[in-house]
């Protein structure tokens, strides 16, 4: 024998409402539970003096300026190869071509890069860029792995951000006898800046926290990096190999909480810019 | 005798297989204002594009037949695109000022050129939305962003940001299809200070706009030139049944 049992309308509502808000309390509760444990450990680790001094004995001492330093040029010099070759790309599939299968093969190919787990491209920076090419584990290889890395990411913001410049805007720039250069220089970008920079920042984000691709590539050595061909250690990599090795659970705890403020700071300035970015493009 | 400036001959125009404008024949002359009418999808905007190579922007668009703009067939290949789109400066039937101030938007074009003189920029800024009968209202803040003005302002400001290619032709896509009627009175005004310096072609889907400030007009039918003459004869006396009937309001 079957029961049906259904409720009416006005309780079932009540119970999906339910339902749905306990759902979204879930996911905040993670974040603010991975909060509230990072900063309660790590916030009474930080000080001046952990945010200026090198590591010493292994990291058990000291602070982590040396690797501070290591994942800003890291992060550096990805982005200053990312930036012109994905918005190079977004620019050639908007701008200079018609839809068509070749756009589709190359944003295919995007996206499939996008998917590639981190320490696969950790390996292929191995391959390529520390053995290959004989830079070592070093920074220039870190940096050039990071790049592949989050360069989808810039692609496919980038390419957000000119398409959704009005073509209105290109029409009247034609018509005003501009190049398509000009157009994609004088009118294009400067209206499609706010979300580009946004993917940038975007991509800022995921390089300082990446670790994976980063250990096969920029090693690990502690002391503070003299040139882009020295191995270095980043903030996630120290963080990884300090609690893996059992080095000092408070001195990762420190580290990753000077890693997650920052990120959220990132978030803050991304969140910032797409909003003025949203108010700049609706009318009004 | 009349001057011609632009020679339509045998010209059509396709979207892919779809013929758009079919077999134009049309002479314009110079210094003249040449009123368009025809109702909506007759091919009179695409007569415009086709006749600055907007067109080209536009997948799948195809020509046959000829342009003579004085004498230069504009669809040879060897011809200056962007060159060309400065001589016929355009106004569109909604006003798009480009994300920037008021003084960018007019300087847009002469910059493209590497125009950087800021004294001549100034005193052409002013000229030209002076002509365009802006200067005036927007004097005290050309530095504010274009988009903040109204959208008569707007289309005023897309004129003198054509004055200022220093064009030869100027053409108006239904410029004041969007606009209160104050704002098209002024606009009309504008238009005919203007045709003493300049050919102006003006496709308008108000029958009464060509007849107040056209010389001469044009009707267009899907796609077909149906009759061009002098806008009295062709509002008071046409001799094809289908622009007498358009003109009474019997259709389109």
């Amino acid at each position: 024998m079957k029961t049906k049992f259904r409720l009416k309308p006005r309780a079932e509502q009540k119970v999906v409402r339910f339902f749905l808000y306990f759902l979204t309390s879930v996911a905040i509760l993670v974040l603010v539970f991975i909060l509230v444990v990072i900063l309660k450990n790590g916030l009474p680790q930080l000080s001046l003096e952990f945010l200026t001094k090198n590591p010493a004995h292994m990291g058990k001492e000291g602070g982590i300026f040396s690797t501070i330093v290591a994942t800003i040029y890291l992060t550096f010099i990805a982005l200053l190869v990312a930036t012109p070759l994905g918005v190079g790309t977004a620019i050639y599939l908007t701008e200079y071509t018609f839809e068509g299968k070749v756009t589709r093969i190359i944003r295919f190919g995007a996206e499939c890069l996008a998917g590639i787990p981190s320490i696969i491209f950790g390996l292929f920076g191995f391959i390529l860029f520390v053995t290959k090419l004989k830079f070592g584990w070093s920074i220039l290889s870190g940096g050039l792995t990071l790049a592949f890395m989050v360069l989808p990411t810039i692609i496919r913001t980038s390419e957000e951000a000119i398409k959704s410049v009005p073509a209105a805007y290109r029409l009247v720039s034609y018509s005003l006898g501009s190049t398509r250069w000009q157009t994609v220089t004088r009118v294009v970008l400067p209206s499609a800046a706010p979300g580009i920079v946004t993917g940038v920042i975007l991509s800022i984000g995921r390089s300082i926290g990446e670790t994976a691709a980063v250990i096969f590539t920029a090693g690990s050595a502690l002391r503070l990096p003299s040139s882009i061909f020295s191995s270095a250690r980043t903030m996630s990599v120290h963080f990884y190999i300090l609690a893996r090795e059992g080095i000092s659970m408070s001195k990762a705890y420190g580290t990753a909480a000077v890693l997650v403020i920052a990120i959220l700071l990132i978030n803050i300035v991304t969140y910032y810019l797409m909003s003025k970015y949203i108010s700049r493009t609706s009318p009004e | 005798m009349k001057d011609i400036a632009i020679q339509v001959i045998n010209f059509s125009h396709f979207y892919g297989q779809q013929p758009s404008l079919k077999n134009i024949n049309l002479d314009i002359y110079r210094g003249e204002i040449l009123g368009i009418i025809g109702p909506a999808r007759s091919g009179k905007s695409t007569f415009l594009t086709c006749l600055n190579r907007l067109n080209d922007l536009i997948p799948g668009s195809r020509v046959s037949g000829k342009i003579l703009i004085d004498g230069l067939d504009i669809y040879q290949p060897e011809v200056d695109v962007a060159a060309l789109r400065r001589r016929l400066g355009m106004v569109f039937a909604t006003p798009v000022p480009l994300p920037m101030s008021i003084y960018d938007n007019v300087a847009f074009g002469p910059r493209l050129q590497g125009q950087t003189d800021r004294q001549k920029l100034d005193r052409l800024v002013e000229d030209c939305l002076d002509k365009a009968g802006l200067w005036a209202e927007v004097k005290d803040r050309l530095k504010t962003s274009a988009l903040k003005l109204s959208g008569g302002q707007q289309q005023r400001l897309c004129l003198a940001r054509v004055l200022a290619l220093k064009p030869e032709y100027i053409l108006l896509d239904e410029p004041t299809s969007g606009l209160d009627p104050i704002s098209t009175m002024k606009i009309e005004a504008t238009l005919r200070l203007l045709k003493k310096d300049y050919t102006i072609i003006l496709v308008t889907n108000n029958t009464k706009q060509a007849a107040r400030v056209a010389d001469r007009t044009a009707f267009f039918l899907m796609g077909e030139l149906i009759e061009v003459d002098e806008t009295e004869i062709i509002f008071t006396r046409p001799s094809d049944k289908r622009t007498e009937n358009y003109i009474e309001g019997k259709f389109g």
